[in-house]
């Protein structure tokens, strides 16, 4: 298998998709003279060409309503938006069209479209552009929400989301995009949706997550293997299907669980991990599901404090040992 | 350039406009140099080559008047009266910045100026123009406000929503296009109907013009015309300034889309060195004078840059701080 990165795995989704299928098209600010602002879309126009991979003006909220309509008009559109934070702008196409057409109009038509959106912090962007919205996604009924951690997830979970006849939101985090590994090179690859991967089996405790949040859980457990303790870490893929099964099971043979989320803590997913973890196996909990997750404040800039408010493996490793020694 | 400048403002402006260009191409250029070691991080979007159009409308509009930018802004901070060494220090994260270190480059804000802030999210600064246009004139305020923006905005429904809004309700706003013809990598043409950008304002009723923005004074007289047509009236209007970025939209990009030509064409039209050869050939300044405001400039740029340095990084407890009152 042929290492990538991150970005090229989702390129070759991209290009791959388009071969398959015509009706793909792409379109977002800057997405085919300049090939993305984060080159995702890097050779997409000199393959494909200008009818099928657009530059669009700043309009967020029309990128994805157009998107809607061509959707709806027999297309299957593969939105960009520069990054999550500017889908703010486009949360009423998002909310209150793109998720709701289909079960509003009685399940007469189907809105098969894709908005790809980098996001996460970590880079000193500062509040405007650090944001971790995954949660305002998942909790809108009539989306799908994937969030790959590794390349090859990056392509295959992509590849799903184009070819899936709902419409999906789909994430890419910005410091993943150079991150390498093994990516299948069959064009027929296709992760599906609502499987969690189990990254690494562990005894003592679970760590759920997503995205960036996976890859630091995974450093966090080597460093806990170290002093005894083992880890087992799912890495959720989808957000929206949530794989319960996979981290009910794992926390129910742990019999600890600890969730790691980039998003602000308060009404952040990993409340809704925590509550499905404890009622699907409170018999087995040995304790309660702890978590660990981004800060709730505005992100500053300044990277003295940015670094108190995103997850690093040391905080991860602090609630494990915490929920390991019963300190919680 | 039929008006000779003498016409225009007496020396000692004029002169201060020179000053101002040059200590923010120094401000900026060493913006460059600091984000390459490292001390300056995240998006730096660098205004070289605008800079007629910070000064000259800052020089048209009134201390009390508000303005408001986007994220390539610290010109506009500074021409207003920002400390460079203040803003410096925000750009390096540090507690002594003018927003403690918590904004960085693209939100810089200073009330005791009216300075209201650089917004980061394009066109997010427009409906904010139009809200502090509102509490001016409900408090009975003879203050305008200033919003600035690129061309690349003006295809965000905000735009649109805040002409109308100022016209209905009849606001002192008024609006600034810095149009630099691109939009990180997309050229006006190719994201507008209209590339026009003042004629855009003919369906909400509200008067426009374009000016050179290479030519500090052109700006100025315009910007101050405007500005006093918004008071008398207490309704918007709407000027665009022809400019250019000679660098990348941020430092991460080499913008690869212009062609060396073009490049070339507006390096020669660059606002600084041409009004310094207006100002030597009317004889309001001699050379050595300009180039001793250029050494003036460099040793306020590098003080900025030493204090930034020796500023204390923020507390961590700083960072529970200024969410609530
Ligand atoms: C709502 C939103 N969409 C996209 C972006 C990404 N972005 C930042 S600057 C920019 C281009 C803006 O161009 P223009 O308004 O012409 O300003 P200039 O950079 O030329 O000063 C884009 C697309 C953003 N910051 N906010
Ligand atoms: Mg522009």
């Amino acid at each position: 298998m042929p290492e990538m990165t991150y970005r090229d795995a989702l390129n070759l989704a991209l290009k791959e998709e388009m071969r398959h299928d015509p009706s793909v098209v792409v379109w977002g600010e800057d997405v085919a003279l300049y090939e993305g602002s984060f080159k995702v879309t890097r050779g997409l126009l000199a393959e494909f060409g200008e009818e099928r991979v657009r530059d669009t003006p700043i309009s967020e909220n029309t990128i994805v309503g157009v998107a809607v309509g061509a959707a709806m008009g027999g297309l299957r559109p593969v939105a960009e938006l520069m990054t999550v934070n500017f889908a703010l702008l486009a949360m009423d196409q998002i909310i209150n069209h793109m998720a709701k057409a289909r079960s509003m109009f009685g399940g007469q038509t189907t809105i098969p479209m894709t908005v790809r959106m980098p996001g996460g912090g970590g880079s000193q962007l500062a509040a405007q552009h650090s944001q971790s919205l995954e949660t305002y996604f998942m909790h809108c009924p009539g989306l799908r929400v994937a969030y790959p951690a590794t390349p090859a997830d990056a392509k295959g979970l992509l590849k799903t989301a184009i070819r899936d006849n709902n419409p999906t939101i789909f994430l890419e985090h910005e410091l993943l995009y150079n991150s390498k590994g093994e990516v299948p090179e069959d064009p027929e690859f296709l992760v599906p949706f609502g499987r969690a991967a189990v990254m690494r089996e562990g005894r003592d405790v679970t760590l759920v997550a997503y995205a960036r949040m996976s890859i630091l859980a995974l450093q966090a457990a080597a460093d806990l293997e170290k002093e005894g303790i083992s880890c087992e870490v799912i890495d959720l893929r989808t957000l929206a299907p949530l794989d319960t099964e996979t981290f009910v099971a794992s926390a129910r043979k742990t019999g600890r669980a600890v969730v790691v989320e980039e998003c602000w803590e308060t009404a952040g997913l990993g409340g809704e991990i925590a509550y499905r973890i404890h009622r699907g196996c409170f018999d087995a909990l040995l304790a309660p599901v702890q978590r660990v997750a981004g800060l709730d404040v505005p992100m500053p800039y300044s990277r003295q404090l940015e670094r108190l408010c995103i997850p690093r493996p040391e905080t991860i490793i602090t609630a494990v040992r915490d929920v390991v020694s019963g300190r919680y | 350039m039929d008006v000779t400048l003498r016409g225009v403002l007496p020396d000692r402006e004029l002169l201060r406009f020179y000053e101002q260009m040059v200590l923010c191409r120094e401000f900026e250029e060493a913006c460059a140099e600091q984000y390459a070691k490292g001390q300056i991080t995240g998006f730096l979007h660098l205004y070289s080559g605008q800079e007629a159009v910070a000064v000259g409308a800052t020089a048209g509009l009134h201390r009390d008047d508000y303005i408001l930018s986007a994220y390539r802004e610290h010109a506009q901070a500074i021409v207003r009266g920002a400390e460079p060494k203040r803003v410096m220090a925000e750009l390096f994260g540090r507690a002594t910045g003018v927003c403690k270190g918590k904004g960085g480059s693209m939100h810089l804000f200073d009330p005791t100026l009216n300075f209201m802030g650089g917004y980061a999210i394009v066109g997010g600064q427009f409906p904010v123009a139009v809200g502090l246009a509102f509490a001016a004139k409900y408090r009975g305020e003879t203050r305008l406000a200033a919003c600035f923006f690129g061309d690349g905005a003006v295809n965000q429904g905000n735009f649109h929503e805040g002409l109308n809004w100022s016209r209905l309700w009849e606001l002192p706003v008024l609006f600034v296009c810095e149009n630099n013809f691109y939009g990180i990598g997309t050229e006006v043409h190719r994201s507008s109907a209209v590339p026009d950008i003042h004629k855009r304002t003919c369906g909400y009723d509200i008067p426009s013009e374009k000016v050179d923005g290479m030519d500090v004074v052109a700006v100025y007289q315009a910007v101050k015309r405007a500005a006093d047509w918004v008071r008398e009236h207490g309704r918007p209007y709407l000027i665009e300034a022809v400019t250019y970025r000679f660098r990348g939209h941020s430092m991460a990009d080499p913008a690869k889309y212009r062609s060396p030509a073009e490049h070339e064409i507006w390096k020669a039209r660059d606002p600084i060195p041409n009004f310094g050869r207006r100002l030597v050939a009317e004889g309001v300044a001699s050379q050595g004078q300009l180039d001793g405001i250029g050494e003036k400039a460099r040793s306020l740029v590098a003080e900025a840059v030493t204090f930034a340095e020796e500023s204390p990084w923020p507390a961590d407890d700083e960072v529970y701080e200024d969410i609530y009152v």
